[in-house]
C-alpha cells in the first residue's frame, strides 16, 4: 500500500546545531524530542500529508523529510542526498546571527548540488541565482525561547535570505508542541509550502510531457541550475 | 625619559597584538558563532597580546633594542599580568561559564557567582598538587614566590608542547608524503554512495510502512471506540496486539539500516577525502609539501633518536646550536669571521623563525581543534580552555627557547623567571615527546592498516 502513495522530497538544511532535527521530529510525531546527538549523514522522517486537505480534489501524500546533518567536515560527500529535491527548508538559530547568515552558503550547496567549482562565487551572481530559483523554499528560525532573553525583541520584519529568494518563513521554539499545532500560523505556513511543493512536483511533470516549455524553465536552462523531476 | 619612550613603544606594540589576536577570533575561530559575551574576546585577546609580548622582549634582547632596566620592567609587568590572567581570571571564567550551561544549577546570578568561587578554589588546590612530585625548584624559594607559580605552569605547558610535537612530527609526513595515499578509485566511491542511497530506500519504505499503521490504528481506535462495548473491547485487543508487534519489529529494522546508512555515510567520507588528497597530490603545492615531507621524517627520527639517547647517558646540551654551529665552522671548516656579529644576526634569525612558526602552528592547530569539537553551547567554554592553553604553551617556549639562545641572552630569562631547574624541563620535554611521537606512530599504523579492510570487498 505504501507503493501506491505519490512522494515528495524535501531536505531540511543548516548549520550544525541549529535544531534541523528536533523540528522534522516536531513536524512527523508532534512531540518534543530531547538533546538529539549531532546528524551523521542524513535521517529521514515521513509524514502523510493532505494535499488540498477539505477540498474534493484532497489527496494523501507522503512527504519525506531528509534532515542533513550539517557538520563541515562531511561536506564533500553529501551532494548525493540533493538529487531530485522538491522542497528546501532552511533552518538558522535564533541566537546565533551568524548561521543565517550562512544560510546562502547552503542553498548554494543544494541548488549546486555540492559541486566545489561553484563555492567560490561573489555575491551578485548569487543574487540572480537565488532569484531565478524554482523549488519551493521556507526558511524556519528554531531556538525562539533563548532569542527571546538574549534581545529585547525578536528580530522584526522579514528576513533577508527569505526576502531574496521570495520564501515564506517562520520561527518557533522546538519544545513547544503548541507552536506547530494544526491551526496555528506556523502549521497553515507549513501546510502552503508542503501543498506548493507537491504542485510543483506533480503538475511541472504534466505540463512538461504535454512538451509546453515555461519562460522560467528557458531561464533555468541557461544558468544550468539542478534539474527538477 | 627614555623609559617614557620605551614604554610608549611596548604599549603600543602590544595594542597590536591585542587587535591581531581580536581579529583572529572573530575571522577564524568564531566565525560560524555570535558572540554574546564580549569579556570571552577580551579575555582572549589579551592572553594573545601578552605572549606576542614576551616573544617581541626576547627579540629585543638579542637585537640590544630599547634600555636594558626597561626591559627587565617589562618583562617582570608582563609576566606579572601574564600569571594573573592563566591562575586568576581564565580558571574563574571556563568555571563560570560551565556552570552557566550545566541544567541542574540555578541560573541566579550570584549563586552562580559563588559556586564559580568554589570551583576555582577547588582548581588552585589542585595546581598547587600538580607540582609536587616533580623537581621543579631549588630548596631556597619560599612557598609564595613567582616561580612556583612559573614553575608549575611550565610542567603543563612543556608537556603541552611535547605531546602536539612528538604528533605533529610524526602526522606531518604521513599526511604530505605520497608514499602513504591509499589508493580510491572513482568506481569505490560510486559503488558506496549506491548502496547508501538504497539503504536509505530501505529505511524511508519501513518508516512509510510504520506511518501507515500508525494511521491505522489510530482510525482503528475511533472505530472502536463509536462501537463500544464487549465487541469494541475484544476487537481492540486482537488487532491492536498484531499491528504493534509488527511496529516494534518494523521499529528495530528501521533503526538497524540507520545504524548501517550512518556507517556507510562515514566510509563514503573517508573515501572522499582520500580522493581529495589523491587530487592535491597532483598539483604544485601537493609535490612540494611532499618533498618537504622527506626531509621532515628525517627530522623526525632524528628527534627521536636524539631523545632516546638524551634520556639514556642522561645527557644535557649545554651549548646552543647557534654557538655550536659556529665553532664547527671555525674551527673544523676554518671559515674566518666575526663571531660576535655573526652570533647576534644567527640567533636573531633562528629564535625568530621558532617564535613565528610556533605561534603559527598552535593557532592553526587551535582552530582545527575548535572547529572539530565546539558547538553553539560550549563554544565559550572551549575557546576560553583554549586560550588557557595557548597560555600556559607560550610561557613554557620561553622556558625552552632558552636553550637555543647563546650564553650572554639566556641571563635576562633567568633573572625573570627565577632560578628554576630548566635541565628537568628539557628532560621532561624529551620524556613525554618520545612517548607521544612513539604513540603517533602505533596509532597511525593501526589506522592506516585498518582502512583499506574496510573498503576491500
Amino acid at each position: 500500500m505504501a507503493a501506491n502513495i505519490d512522494k515528495v522530497k524535501i531536505v531540511v538544511v543548516g548549520d550544525s546545531g541549529v535544531g534541523k532535527t528536533s523540528l522534522v521530529h516536531l513536524i512527523c510525531h508532534q512531540a518534543p524530542t530531547t538533546n538529539p546527538p549531532y546528524t551523521i549523514g542524513c535521517s529521514v522522517e515521513v509524514k502523510l500529508h493532505d494535499y488540498k486537505a477539505g477540498t474534493p480534489g484532497e489527496k494523501t501524500f507522503f512527504v519525506e523529510l531528509w534532515d542533513i546533518g550539517g557538520s563541515t567536515s562531511h561536506q564533500n560527500s553529501r551532494s548525493i542526498f540533493y538529487n531530485s529535491v522538491h522542497g528546501i527548508m532552511l533552518v538558522h538559530d535564533l541566537s546565533n546571527r551568524k548561521s543565517h547568515q550562512n544560510l546562502r552558503k547552503w542553498l548554494g550547496e543544494v541548488i549546486n548540488r555540492g559541486s566545489t567549482k561553484d563555492n567560490a562565487n561573489g555575491g551578485d551572481y548569487d543574487q540572480e541565482l537565488f532569484a531565478g530559483i524554482q523549488i519551493p523554499i521556507m526558511v524556519v528560525g528554531c531556538k525562539a525561547d533563548q532569542a527571546q532573553n538574549l534581545r529585547e525583541k525578536s528580530p522584526s520584519g522579514r528576513s533577508s535570505v527569505a526576502e531574496e529568494c521570495g520564501a515564506d518563513e517562520f520561527n518557533l521554539d522546538c519544545n513547544q508542541v503548541k507552536h506547530i499545532s494544526p491551526g496555528s500560523t506556523n502549521a497553515v505556513k507549513l501546510t502552503k509550502f508542503f501543498d506548493k511543493a507537491i504542485e510543483r512536483r506533480y503538475q511541472g511533470r504534466e505540463s512538461c510531457s504535454q512538451g509546453h516549455i515555461t519562460p522560467t524553465m528557458e531561464r533555468k536552462r541557461f544558468f544550468k541550475t539542478s534539474h527538477v523531476d | 625619559m627614555s623609559f617614557l619612550l620605551d614604554s610608549c613603544l611596548m604599549f603600543f606594540s602590544q595594542v597590536l597584538f591585542f587587535a591581531g589576536g581580536w581579529v583572529f577570533f572573530l575571522k577564524q575561530l568564531f566565525k560560524d558563532y555570535e558572540v554574546h559575551h564580549s569579556v570571552v574576546l577580551l579575555v582572549f585577546s589579551i592572553t594573545f597580546a601578552l605572549s606576542c609580548t614576551m616573544f617581541e622582549l626576547i627579540i629585543f634582547e638579542i637585537l640590544g633594542f630599547l634600555e636594558s632596566s626597561s626591559r627587565y620592567f617589562h618583562w617582570k609587568l608582563g609576566l606579572y599580568a601574564f600569571l594573573f590572567v592563566l591562575v586568576a581570571i581564565l580558571p574563574f571564567y571556563i568555571g563560570y561559564f560551565i556552570i552557566g550551561n550545566l541544567r541542574f544549577a540555578p541560573q541566579k546570578r550570584h549563586i552562580r557567582v559563588l559556586m564559580t568561587t568554589g570551583a576555582w578554589l577547588a582548581f588552585l588546590y589542585f595546581f598547587w598538587k600538580i607540582g609536587d612530585p616533580f623537581p621543579i625548584l631549588s630548596p631556597k624559594h619560599g612557598i609564595f614566590s613567582i616561580e612556583q607559580c612559573i614553575g608549575r605552569i611550565g610542567v603543563i605547558g612543556v608537556t603541552l608542547m611535547a605531546v602536539l610535537s612528538g604528533f605533529g612530527a610524526v602526522n606531518y609526513p604521513y599526511t604530505s608524503m605520497f608514499y602513504f595515499i591509499r589508493a580510491v578509485t572513482e568506481t569505490d566511491v560510486q559503488n558506496i554512495e549506491k548502496r547508501l542511497m538504497q539503504t536509505m530506500d530501505m529505511i524511508l519504505m519501513k518508516k512509510k510502512r510504520i506511518a501507515l499503521a500508525r494511521q491505522e490504528r489510530l482510525k482503528q481506535a475511533t472505530i472502536n471506540k463509536s462501537q463500544g462495548g464487549l465487541w469494541g473491547m475484544i476487537s481492540k485487543v486482537t488487532s491492536g496486539s498484531g499491528s504493534s508487534e509488527n511496529m516494534s519489529m518494523l521499529k528495530q529494522e528501521t533503526e538497524a539500516y540507520e545504524e548501517l546508512a550512518k556507517q556507510l555515510f562515514l566510509e563514503s567520507v573517508d573515501l572522499h577525502n582520500a580522493q581529495e588528497r589523491i587530487a592535491y597530490s597532483k598539483t604544485f603545492k601537493g609535490k612540494y609539501f611532499n618533498f618537504l615531507g622527506y626531509f621532515f621524517s628525517i627530522y623526525c627520527v632524528w628527534k627521536i633518536l636524539i631523545s632516546t639517547i638524551n634520556i639514556i647517558f642522561d645527557r644535557v646540551g649545554k651549548v646552543d646550536p647557534v654557538t655550536r654551529g659556529i665553532e664547527i665552522a671555525v674551527n673544523y671548516i676554518g671559515i674566518q669571521f666575526d663571531v660576535k656579529f655573526w652570533s647576534q644576526q644567527i640567533s636573531f634569525l633562528l629564535i625568530g623563525i621558532i617564535i613565528v612558526t610556533s605561534i603559527r602552528g598552535l593557532l592553526i592547530t587551535l582552530t582545527r581543534f575548535f572547529y572539530a569539537i565546539a558547538s553553539s553551547k560550549s563554544s565559550n567554554v572551549i575557546v576560553l580552555c583554549l586560550a588557557q592553553l595557548m597560555g600556559m604553551y607560550f610561557v613554557s617556549s620561553v622556558l625552552l627557547i632558552r636553550m637555543n639562545m647563546p650564553q650572554e641572552y639566556r641571563s635576562i630569562i633567568t633573572e625573570v623567571l627565577g632560578d628554576l631547574q630548566f635541565n628537568f624541563y628539557h628532560r621532561w620535554f624529551d620524556v613525554i615527546f618520545l612517548v607521544s611521537a612513539l604513540s603517533s606512530i602505533g596509532f597511525l599504523y593501526i589506522a592506516h592498516k585498518q582502512a583499506p579492510e574496510k573498503n576491500g570487498y
